[in-house]
């Protein structure tokens, strides 16, 4: 037992995609209310992808990324990484913090501003996401405390693609472009529900 | 002249070729073994994820418990003596702080490993694991060294 991405047809695929949708377009209204300015997004790319790939798809594995991961319980379970590069995660501070925007360095040293301007941005677009899979699917679902690391890609990445390499070698990953202005910010979104979950979440749509 | 190879998860390489430079990037709570022989200057690395084997899954080099003795079969096939390798281990870090036991996968990947290593009594020459910082390493084939880098500071080599 134990659906699996690589096995989805094209049905079960749109769903998911419509998910990555409503979910992104939650994430860019929380931004907006957060940084108090009128944030619009991309249509998001929702990709199921080769968990090996994942590094490469986020801009190489030493590419310096911010992480936040949660777990999802209650009707469905799984686990839940948010990331975005340090110059996306440094253009949404600056707009919210103007000139207390901490330096780059600051921020990989995890200075304490930038830790928790970053957890809050990542608790805050991760729900959105999920409250939109909640919403779709009509499931009680809810998350753990954000945890936060700020590192090299595939170190972030490669314990979340442990989890999922007990079970297969796919994930579902949404892309999405959110723009303030002149600002361009992308944000990866993966979703890696625990075994039998997906088929929850796929039944609870109605499309299994 | 260096020639690079990058051996992603669950992937391993092994070689004779003292030119080669056997790397992992960004390397999290996954561990990287190198195995070594200096005489002969054989060696090869296998990039591990998980400490134990689960059942129905073929790949030996993803787990610790398998991963161990195939990458010792594979270099000593290759032609290095069983007497003169010698191991080192890195990576295994806790990426993020929290006390889901998923996070702790990295600390259990590094004792799989050495408990393997000791079942088959390879000497552990360096050991550069745990902490909560990503690594990229680089083991030089010409004379067994690692090199390994983290965000922020300069690399070291052990």
């Amino acid at each position: 037992m134990g659906i699996s991405f690589e096995k989805l047809n094209e049905m079960q695929l749109d769903a998911l995609r419509e998910v990555g949708n409503i979910g992104a377009g939650n994430a860019a209204t929380a931004l907006s209310k957060v940084v108090g300015k009128r944030v619009k997004m991309e249509v998001p790319l929702v990709k199921i992808l080769p968990l090996k790939d994942v590094p490469d798809w986020l801009g190489g594995p030493e590419k310096e990324v911010l992480g936040v991961y949660l777990t999802m319980s209650g009707a469905a379970n799984g686990h839940i990484l948010f990331v975005m590069t340090i110059e996306d995660a440094l253009k949404i501070m600056n707009i919210l913090l103007g000139d207390l925007t901490p330096s780059r360095e600051q921020v990989l040293d995890m200075d304490e501003i930038a830790r928790s301007a970053m957890e809050e941005i990542g608790n805050i677009l991760s729900s959105s996401y999920l409250s939109a899979l909640a919403d779709f699917t009509g499931l009680r679902l809810n998350h753990s405390v954000p945890a936060l690391a700020i590192d090299m890609a595939g170190a972030i990445v490669d314990v979340i693609l442990i989890e999922i390499s007990k079970r297969g070698d796919y994930a579902l990953l949404i892309e999405t472009e959110f723009v303030e202005e002149e600002n361009k910010i992308k944000g990866y979104f993966m979703l890696i529900p625990d075994t039998g979950s997906l088929e929850i979440i796929l039944q609870a749509i109605g499309v299994i | 002249m260096y020639n690079r190879v990058v051996v992603g998860m669950a992937e391993y390489w092994v070689s004779s070729n003292p030119e080669d430079v056997l790397c992992i990037l960004g390397l999290g709570s996954c561990v990287g073994l190198c195995l070594y022989d200096p005489r002969k200057k054989i060696g090869g690395m296998v990039h591990i994820l998980l400490p134990e084997s689960i059942p129905g899954q073929s790949n030996p080099f993803k787990f610790a418990d398998s991963a161990v003795p195939a990458l010792w079969e594979k270099v000593k096939s290759e032609g290095a003596s069983p007497e003169n390798i010698f191991a080192k281990i890195s990576g295994g870090a806790k990426m993020f702080s929290g006390t889901d036991s998923l996070f702790d996968i990295g600390r259990r990947n590094v004792e799989a490993v050495k408990a393997e290593l000791q079942k088959l009594k390879i000497p552990l020459r360096a050991d550069d694991t745990g902490g909560n910082r990503g690594r990229s390493i680089m083991f030089y084939l010409e004379d067994g060294r690692l090199e390994i880098k983290t965000i922020g500071q300069k690399p070291v080599v052990v």
